[in-house]
């Protein structure tokens, strides 16, 4: 077991060198690719009228004029050791690790997303708890009760919430209860919870319609096992032969799926932050985008990448404790 | 001037009676703050809230090229002079604010002398020399390394400006040798050029003081030394700032701040329909960026008396226009550019774009709140909706009789700029012109596209939608950049017609010489209308912003010296 | 309880019924009939199905598939849980009357008094649970245990059934046993509680001939041990020719044929029975011929065929006079000591057609 948690986390850390290398590539190779100069990307750092000898500068002190290699490697050993930056009498230091120094705003990337990463965990734990609860519990039941208006209606919902897009959703939202502030759990949980509920409910009708559809599919099937009809025949309560026998077999995929559900989010609920104006990752990176900022958009790419293969992890344990047959083949 | 105040009527030519300027909040009637002060007080106290939608380039008054900053930035940043925080045309006004008074010119323009006011305290104690006036400049014109974002107009007209390597590379006592400070108090500008306008330079932001001793370079903005009478308690640049009383600032040394309000607090990348939201539910005092209401929040707002009473819609200070270039066939010849002049609709393109509330059709190059402004029309049409007949004559004349093809550019993340250029192109193919239209996002449009002089004639892109607003509010500030012939640039350059007329050339210079405000202001429409002969430049729109006041915002008005928002030195809040 | 009787539906029983009031039939099924609602019709698994079977007996339920044996198993047990489902008749358990009892009642007795095991073991069996576990599960929920004393009666059972080393085995998967042993382990689970009454549903139809047969052996061995009834349902005569005491014959829903198993294998009294037995390979016989399998395929359980339900596959249906078997539902008629026929033949008939031409061909 140690022998294969260390060989996923080695996989994981050449992983995270991929995605970097092909966000620095993407940002860097794509313009180019599309015919862009080097002029015009330092441009893109300077004020309305471009100096050509502030293009000049900037390229420079940026080093958009090195090669590309050159440029990533000095940033990936930034992450390592830090770097040192001439923006002005002194020298700056980035300390390690340096995850990035944006060269719009002069700022380290790392501070910021670290200070991101608890809205974005709020928004998407606090829903992550809403839609499988809510979802699970719908979908059992319209399971149990097949075919009855309960169930016609409650699909028919889930249909509606898996085909409204986000930001409509969060803009009805938004139109019919304005707009309250992020409030940091460590300020006053109560008001935290309070400033949440609305993105909570908006990202969560959209995955809870999703779970009770999968939930109820996957009930369907088991409940139609063999082994249920052992169960009753031991003489077990139905109640006990729904749960403990047939949901804990109807769950079982719905947990890579919310694995994956989850990594996304923690990434970033980019329509819900921005509808909301909530200021966590996924904002970070709108902005980045929008600034054509590389190093938010990197220092994102990055933090999404790793929650995604924490996430992969987790869930590949997680079924493995569940499901004796992937643990012992 | 006389010309000026009579624009100061027609400015509120669409909107219902001209201003009442009552004191009280909630009476005043729409476009009231266009020309007197809304909500008036005396009272201190309250936190004034700005939002924003996404974020400025910097807050560093020496990295900034909006204008909402520059006029926002006062509030910490005192500059050598400023525009008066006053309504109407008042607000056009340059009145010292650091300085004593209004910069000394020498006889022939190049050589400038301002008075430093004594006794004006940074936020740390200490006093504000010359020196520090001095630095500022240094280090937002000369230190591209470091600061990139501002404009470099003290760069182009100081002495021995393109040789001087900035604070950061050259660390000589001396510094820049073309600005003096003989003493402490006194500071001398030695330019290149006659330049006449030097106080408007003087008004920029990048002369407000900063310590040498507290300059970290692009990391500044995180710790800004006020010398202002507020300073920063708080600061994130993607979230927003807090600001507070400085307790340094002295109003005996500040005849033009009032200092109401306690705390301003500026929140950043708000989602916009949630600014617009706030404005409505009197939650925010203002949006800061100052470009109004949105498109879709707008109808909301007019249909409803109670609520269109709160909005303001004044000029902007933009022209959007349609350049034709020069350089590309056969806008080579005069008369078909005159026959484009005579086939724009532009009422009906204003139309299209939402109506009187977004502008009035343009007939010159300069807009009306500019100083310089003269309103003349050389290719008149009956109710600005073109004239086919006359086009077609035109047409003729340049023999393309029957019309000819050519590739309209515009940029595609600006809705307004699409629909009117959409509509163009429906009154060019009445008289037979077909212009495909072309779309570039606004980050690469001058430095890859319509800006590249060679990508324009290998692209037969002869006409180009343009939109511009001055870096300064006089003619000079608005026409120098896009009409010069010196502005074209093989890449990056605004002057989009590749306008190089020698007579155009030689008015700019000459005006920008002239030392007597009125004679200089006279020479601006002269050039003006010289461009208009040149038929190269077709005004479409004087563009407008709708601007929203809630019930909790006090002294409101809009300050036409930085682009039709409203003045925030003056604003504050009775929340 | 019972629909009025229509023309087409089994009179009572003329068969005498003995009520277990004597102590001497366990389990007694009367007319019992499973028919479930479907969007298509009226599907009538089983229409009238009637038996006895005594403590330490052997009934062996034979048919094709849809014959209606499983469904007649799964109604004893009260497993048809579906709303579509309407059963009717009579099934005393021990003396109490199952069908008017309720769900919950019947629930109490599921696995305790009466167990069933199942076709396929690695289906039937949960996938996530240790075979221990839920051998332990079965044993709890009709027995206030503590979890010691449960794993030890499981190992017990495990023990009994044959599997070795049975206390390691105790936290095996199902998917870590092989198909024989996996079969054992669900007989163990089945019988933990001592049930007096055992259905076993083709136990034997997924595994190998080897393996099969010890599996036929342990119940055989189990059941004379505890003593329990056993029901033992299957498609193959060959299964039943060791252990069932008692057969009874089902097709298309209906009792057809019903006797010893003496009486029924040596003396068959009804056409499909000579089919059965002629579809089946014997190890005593001379493979000159070709196994005869019974012609033609099961008949629609939605619309059953009028008369006699096997009619239009009967070599002998016009044999009867008047169209009889086509137009009315044969009765079971006694044949000789306990043993009974569904058919329009007359005895005689019967009699002359099995020995000239069917038992020589065997």
């Amino acid at each position: 077991m140690a022998a294969y948690i260390i060989r996923r986390v080695f996989a994981a850390v050449l992983l995270l060198l991929v995605v970097s290398a092909v966000t620095f590539a993407i940002f860097f190779l794509v313009p180019r690719l599309g015919g862009q100069t080097l002029d015009s990307m330092a441009a893109q750092y300077v004020g309305k009228s471009p100096d050509p000898d502030v293009i000049a500068a900037v390229k420079k002190n940026l080093g958009l004029d090195q090669p590309l290699y050159v440029q990533y490697w000095n940033f990936i050993k930034g992450i390592v050791v830090g770097a040192d930056y001439q923006f002005g009498p002194d020298p700056v230091t980035c300390n390690a690790p340096c995850f990035g120094y944006s060269f719009k705003t002069h700022t380290e990337i790392w501070p910021q997303l670290v200070d991101r990463v608890p809205v974005t965990l709020s928004l998407a734990v606090g829903a992550a708890v809403i839609w499988v609860a809510s979802g699970v519990a719908i979908g059992v039941v319209s399971a149990l009760k097949r075919g009855s208006l309960f169930d016609r209606l409650s699909m028919g919902v889930a249909l509606a919430g898996v085909s409204l897009p986000m930001f409509f959703t969060g803009l009805v939202v938004l139109a019919l209860f304005g707009n309250g502030e992020y409030v940091p759990f460590a300020d006053s949980p109560v008001e935290w919870a309070g400033s949440l509920v609305l993105p909570w409910c908006t990202l969560a009708l959209l995955y809870s319609a999703l779970y009770a559809r999968l939930t109820r599919a996957g009930m369907l099937e088991t409940m139609g096992e063999d082994y249920i009809r052992t169960a009753r025949a031991k003489g077990l309560k139905e109640r006990k032969v729904v749960v403990k026998h047939g949901l804990r077999s109807a769950l079982t995929p719905l947990v890579t799926i919310f694995g994956m559900d989850f990594a996304l989010l923690l990434g970033g609920a980019v329509i819900t932050e921005r509808v909301f104006s909530f200021q966590g990752l996924g904002a970070f990176a709108i902005q980045g985008v929008t600034t054509a900022d590389l190093p938010k958009v990197m220092g994102v790419t990055l933090v999404a990448a790793f929650f995604i293969v924490i996430c992969n992890l987790l869930v590949d344990l997680v079924y493995a404790a569940i499901d004796p047959r992937v643990r012992l083949s | 001037m006389a010309v000026a105040v009579s624009l100061g009527a027609s400015a509120c030519s669409s909107s219902d009676s001209g201003g009442d300027s009552n004191g009280g909040g909630g009476n005043a009637k729409a476009d009231a703050a266009l020309t007197s002060i809304v909500n008036a007080t005396d009272k201190k106290g309250g936190t004034v809230t700005f939002e924003h939608s996404s974020g400025p380039d910097s807050l560093d008054p020496g990295n900034t090229y909006y204008g909402w900053v520059q006029n926002f930035s006062r509030l910490y940043a005192r500059s050598l002079v400023t525009f008066k925080p006053a309504a109407g045309k008042e607000s056009l006004e340059i009145v010292p604010d650091l300085a004593t008074g209004l910069g000394k010119a020498s006889d022939d323009a190049k050589t400038w002398t301002y008075t430093i006011r004594k006794g004006v305290k940074f936020e740390d104690g200490t006093e504000i020399t010359s020196k520090d006036v001095k630095y500022a400049v240094e280090r937002s014109n000369f230190a591209p390394e470091a600061l990139s974002n501002g404009p470099t107009y003290f760069k182009a007209y100081l002495e021995g400006g393109e040789k001087y390597k900035g604070p950061y590379k050259d660390k000589s006592a001396e510094g820049l040798k073309s600005i003096e400070t003989p003493d402490d108090y006194t500071i001398v500008f030695k330019l290149n050029k006659p330049f006449a306008d030097m106080d408007y330079l003087a008004a920029f932001s990048q002369t407000a003081p900063v310590p040498q001793k507290s300059d970290t370079g692009a990391s500044y903005v995180q710790k800004m030394v006020s010398s202002g009478p507020y300073k920063f308690s708080a600061y994130d640049e993607s979230k927003g700032a807090t600001l507070v009383r400085n307790p340094e600032w002295d109003a005996k040394t500040d005849p033009i701040r009032k200092a109401l309000p306690d705390k301003i607090e500026l929140k950043l990348n708000v989602n916009p329909t949630t600014v617009d939201d706030h404005l409505l539910n009197d939650v925010t005092t203002a949006d800061v960026a100052g470009t109004g209401l949105q498109s879709k929040t707008q109808p909301k707002v007019l249909v409803k008396a109670a609520e269109k009473a709160k909005t303001d819609n004044p000029y902007a200070g933009v022209l959007q226009y349609l350049a034709l270039n020069v350089n590309v066939k056969p806008f080579d010849n005069i008369e078909c550019r005159k026959a484009v002049q005579y086939a724009v609709d532009k009422q009906s393109l204003i139309d299209s774009i939402g109506g009187s509330v977004k502008g009035d059709p343009a007939t010159t190059v300069i807009p009306p709140t500019v100083a310089g402004y003269k309103k003349f029309d050389l290719y008149p049409t009956e109710g600005s909706k073109g004239d086919v007949a006359k086009a077609k004559e035109h047409l003729t004349a340049c023999g393309q009789p029957k019309g000819f093809k050519t590739t309209l550019t515009a940029r595609s993340d600006r809705p307004d700029e699409i629909t009117a250029a959409t509509q163009l192109q429906g009154s060019l193919k009445a008289i037979g012109i077909t212009a495909e239209i072309k779309q570039f996002p606004s980050d690469k449009y001058f430095t890859d596209f319509a800006g590249v002089p060679e990508w324009v004639h290998k692209n037969n892109a002869g006409m180009m939608m343009m939109q511009w607003g001055a870096d300064w509010p006089t003619g000079f500030g608005f026409l120098d950049q896009i009409v010069n012939g010196t502005a074209i640039k093989p890449s990056g350059g605004t002057n989009l017609m590749e306008l190089d007329d020698k007579g155009v050339n030689e008015a700019l210079v000459k005006g920008i010489g002239t030392v007597d405000t009125t004679a200089r202001n006279a020479a601006w429409g002269e050039v003006d209308q010289k461009v208009m002969e040149n038929a190269s430049l077709v005004p479409l729109v004087y563009r407008k912003n709708l601007l929203y006041r809630p019930d909790s915002a006090a002294n409101v008005t809009v300050t036409d010296a930085y682009l039709g928002m409203y003045d925030y030195v003056l604003m504050t809040s009775t929340k | 309880m019972s629909d009025a009787i229509k023309k087409d539906s089994p009179a009572a029983d003329t068969v005498p019924a003995q009520r277990s009031g004597d102590g001497k039939e366990f389990l007694s099924v009367r007319n019992l009939s499973v028919h479930f609602d479907t969007d298509d019709g009226l599907v009538k698994s089983v229409d009238g199905v009637s038996f006895d079977l005594k403590a330490g007996q052997t009934l062996g339920i034979v048919g094709e598939s849809g014959s209606g044996k499983s469904v007649t198993s799964l109604g004893i047990m009260g497993l048809h849980t579906s709303e579509r489902a309407r059963i009717n008749g009579e099934i005393w358990l021990d003396g109490e009357e199952l069908i008017g009892a309720g769900p919950e009642r019947v629930r109490e007795l599921r696995g305790q008094k009466m167990a069933m095991i199942f076709q396929d073991p690695l289906s039937a069996l949960h996938p996530y649970y240790s075979i221990g576990a839920q051998i332990v599960e079965a044993h709890r929920v009709h027995n206030k245990v503590d979890k010691k004393t449960a794993k030890k009666r499981a190992i017990e059972m495990l023990d009994r059934v044959g599997i070795p080393e049975p206390h390691r085995r105790y936290e095996d998967y199902p998917h870590q046993f092989s198909g024989g042993m996996r079969q054992r382990a669900m007989i163990a689970m089945a019988l933990v509680n001592n049930p007096q009454l055992l259905i076993a549903d083709e136990p034997t139809t997924a595994l190998d001939v080897t393996v099969q047969a010890q599996i036929l052996d342990l119940i055989r061995d189990l059941q004379k041990e505890f003593g329990s009834a056993v029901v033992m349902i299957t498609h193959d005569l060959g299964v039943v020719a060791e252990i069932a005491d008692n057969l009874l014959v089902m097709y298309a829903g209906r009792c057809i044929e019903r006797g010893s198993a003496e009486k029924v294998f040596y003396e068959p009294q009804h056409p499909y029975t000579w089919g059965l037995l002629g579809s089946m390979p014997r190890i005593d016989r001379e493979q000159t011929e070709r196994l005869i399998p019974v012609k033609g395929s099961p008949p629609s359980l939605i619309n059953v065929p009028s008369g006699c339900a096997f009619h239009p596959r009967c070599p002998y249906a016009d044999v009867p006079p008047d169209n009889i078997t086509r137009t009315e539902r044969p009765e079971l008629q006694l044949v000789s000591d306990g043993h009974y026929s569904a058919c329009h033949m007359s005895r005689e008939q019967r009699d002359r057609i099995w020995t000239e031409e069917i038992a020589p061909k065997l």
